[in-house]
């Protein structure tokens, strides 16, 4: 008992750091909902539950090198339950996000469990089908889950203390930051415990990991497990903020957008998730205006944004293998070397 | 470790500066109280399908209703406020649709939505638009869940309601293929069911011998159309997009089940569904497939060059919009740009959101312009127009019969004749009504 709290127990100071660290970023992000106008509210809101599902995913993919091409489906499953405990329970928003978690968690273990016996391109595969299947019980199951319509949910209702023109978006953005920090200060301390450390040993090489006594198929679920909560309570929040729950939200395209902004980032450290979720939420209306701002052809606008999304993403990979928390690091430690010379 | 701590505040400062930024890139938002209207012009916003599986034919709409509001401002502008309009695709997906609506209304300021295209889309940004109060003007849609001025005052339908079109859809069945079988094939959400509920309303319910829901996206309708086939069905009914009329058409040409097909008005156009049939069978099908089919329509057919307003669409489809073809989709751009300008003249000189909004509510059934039957407006009951003339593909041309008729989409209502003729266009600009 007293081996599994030591294990648990992250280096002493680091919760005192991950504390401060969660209460700066909430300053920041409380001045710049105050700041920004209603429309960039509802990016900060659509930032912050992708800045859940890609912390989650990238100690997965980047901590316990476990791929999944399936976060976008284990997002439906919070969003679903957010909608149908809201929609048709009448649940207040806390459980009900508390509960999307948990249930993401749940059919993470199964996946999780079916993953640790497959490695790389078959688990690839797997998630991929998981990805496809999962959203199509929608269209299976209608009169619970509506079909391609999807469920609505009401918008969330601000608190009448904060007056009664309290725009909603600048709420549901509060609404949403508080979840990806919550995720940000549990998975910053996670990171730097043994179970962070269990990850890394066991990505980096099996063998020795389970001749140190490290249960790899364990870590490994476990990480799919603590992943997939993460990508359950993002999903809830995208429900709050959009107020819908719908096939077409987590199309595999969503699951694949998840992977490139994770590697985009810069894999395996929650400032690439920040990164990340920014390229998310920015990319998609710079390609767009891009697109615009050449007068061509509906048919051929239309599908430009995703050309220029592809094109970025190539050349970007091409100037940043490490990604853009990677590029940061290496300007970041280069300048530090300079200062210590002078 | 302190390193990786002094990376991270980096990250954290430059991504809130380039929140920033942008923000201040993109937001001048304006403190008028009506945004997106001056003196001089008029902006409103819309999603469209101009990808996806609703893309075909539906695409053509918003550019032949900015091909329509291109040709007044040529004219100078209604009031003298030039009419621009901007359309941003959600590819049919509802989730995209929340995203591009709430763009245009927080970041582009738009006065107003105009013609947001589908059902399961538009559902979904109702609640916002009307919570918001922005004018949510003639639906691309005939969803009745649009009719309710009470609880959505700011969100009005301009197509026939699709229980509407059901009822008389249904009473020519009832009239003219009576005692034959007849199965549905329907879009499965208001869209479908709301047909479905129309043409029930009508045709005895012994009669209907399967009813199949199809989910937009997939594109395998061979479960539901043998279903069809085994039910015996003699008369097929869709309630669907274009691209699954035809999908369900050549599935029948393959299992050699050959019914009298009947098809809403929105899933029929013939140069639509034609050139679907012939990409989707590389070129060996086309609008012989439907020939024969039995629809409905509320505008003058498309090819009826001899209508006068048929004639002024196609002038300005040359002038303005000549890249796209001249079919029901331009048609239906048009009239219901015509329909908003008209309303934009109702509104007079001192436009807000909300004297739009009254000058519909109170005077919105004197609307004119192509339609074949009257407009519902009140304040009570915000659906569109009032009914349809039936109508046959014969030589891969609609053709209306019968007059057009009218009635209410309540199981009571009955079905009657109008007769009133319709106005001719405006030599310029549009009629006061």
């Amino acid at each position: 008992m007293k081996a599994v709290a030591a294990r648990i127990r992250a280096p002493s100071g680091t919760l005192a750091q991950s504390l401060g660290l969660v209460c700066v970023a909430a300053v920041i992000l409380f001045l710049a909902s105050e700041a920004l106008g209603s429309y960039d509210d509802l990016q900060l809101a659509n930032g912050a539950y992708y800045f859940a599902v890609l912390a989650g995913l990238t100690v997965l993919t980047g901590l316990s090198g476990q791929i999944s091409l399936g976060h976008g489906a284990l997002m439906a499953v919070g969003a679903y339950t957010v909608a149908l405990l809201i929609g048709n329970e009448h649940w207040a928003l806390v459980p009900a996000l508390a509960a999307a978690t948990a249930t993401s968690a749940i059919v993470g273990t199964a996946v999780g469990a079916a993953a640790t016996r497959l490695r790389g391109p078959y688990l690839a595969g797997a998630t991929l089908a998981f990805a496809i299947g999962l959203p199509a019980l929608a269209d299976k199951y209608t009169g619970t889950f509506g079909g391609e319509n999807g469920l609505i949910i009401n918008p969330p209702t601000p608190p009448s203390s904060l007056g009664a023109n309290f725009p909603l978006e600048r709420w549901e953005a509060w609404i949403a930051c508080a979840g990806a920090l919550v995720v940000l200060f549990l998975m910053r301390n996670l990171l730097r415990s043994g179970i962070g450390r269990a990850f890394r040993a066991v990505r980096d090489d099996e063998i020795a990991a389970s001749l140190c006594g490290l249960r790899v198929g364990r870590v490994q679920t476990l990480a799919f497990v603590v992943s997939a909560a993460c990508a359950g309570l993002a999903g809830g929040l995208l429900t709050e903020v959009l107020q819908l729950a719908a096939p077409g939200a987590f199309q595999l395209q969503l699951s694949l957008s998840l992977l490139t902004a994770i590697v985009l980032g810069g894999l395996g450290s929650l400032g690439g998730a920040i990164w990340g979720a920014a390229v998310l939420v920015l990319l998609p209306s710079w390609t767009n205006d891009i697109a615009n701002s050449f007068s061509l052809s509906t048919r051929v606008s239309a599908n430009m944004p995703l050309a220029i999304y592809g094109l970025v993403l190539i050349v970007a990979m091409l100037l940043w293998p490490s990604g853009i928390q990677g590029a940061l690091r290496a300007i970041a430690s280069r300048v530090g070397h300079r200062q210590g010379r002078d | 470790m302190s390193g990786s701590y002094r990376s991270w505040a980096a990250s954290a400062v430059v991504a809130v500066l380039v929140a920033i930024v942008v923000s201040g890139c993109g937001s001048s938002s304006s403190s008028s109280s009506a945004p997106g209207v001056s003196a001089t012009s008029i902006t409103f916003g819309t999603h469209q399908p101009l990808t996806g599986p609703a893309a075909p034919g539906y695409s053509e709409i918003a550019p032949a209703s900015q091909a329509f509001f291109n040709y007044l401002n040529a004219q100078g502008g209604i009031n003298g406020r030039k009419i621009t309009l901007v359309y941003k695709d959600d590819a049919y997906n509802p989730a995209q649709t929340v995203n591009v609506v709430h763009q245009l209304v927080l970041q582009e300021n738009v006065f107003g939505i105009f013609e947001g295209l589908g059902t399961p889309t538009h559902t979904k940004v109702v609640g916002f638009l009307n919570s918001s109060k922005v004018p949510d003007m003639f639906v691309a849609s005939g969803c009745p869940c649009w009719d309710t001025g009470t609880t959505q005052p700011y969100t009005f339908g301009w197509q026939p309601n699709y229980t509407i079109e059901g009822k008389i859809l249904g009473r020519y069945i009832k009239e003219h293929f009576a005692g034959k079988k007849v199965g549905v094939f329907y879009q499965e959400d208001d869209f479908g069911i709301g047909g479905l509920t129309g043409l029930k309303d009508e045709v005895p319910a012994s009669q209907i011998v399967s009813t199949q829901p199809y989910q937009p996206g997939g594109t395998n309708v061979a479960p539901q159309i043998s279903a069809l086939k085994t039910a015996g069905a003699q008369v097929l009914v869709d309630f669907t997009v274009p691209i699954y009329t035809a999908l369900g058409q050549l599935t029948s040409f393959t299992l050699g089940y050959k019914p009298q097909l009947v098809v809403s008005n929105v899933g029929i156009d013939p140069i639509t569904v034609g050139g679907l049939l012939k990409t989707f069978s590389k070129g060996k099908a086309g609008t012989e497939l439907i020939e024969g089919a039995i629809t409905d329509g509320y505008l003058p057919s498309v090819a009826d060059l001899s209508n006068p307003w048929i004639a002024l669409f196609k002038k300005i489809h040359d002038q303005y919009d000549a890249s796209a073809p001249f079919d029901g989709n331009v048609e239906y751009g048009m009239a219901n740009a015509y329909t908003l300008a008209q309303a934009l003249q109702l509104a007079g000189k001192n436009l807000t959101r909300q004297s739009l909004i009254e000058a519909v509510n109170t005077r919105g059934s004197q609307l004119t312009g192509p339609g074949l039957v009257p407009f519902r407006y009140s304040t009570s009951d915000h659906g569109g127009y009032s009914g349809g003339e039936i109508a046959q593909v014969r030589g891969g041309k609609i053709v209306l019969f019968g007059g057009p008729l009218v009635t209410e989409p309540t199981p009571s209502s009955a079905i009657t004749p109008y007769t009133t003729a319709q106005p001719a266009p405006p030599a310029s600009g549009v009629a006061v009504p």
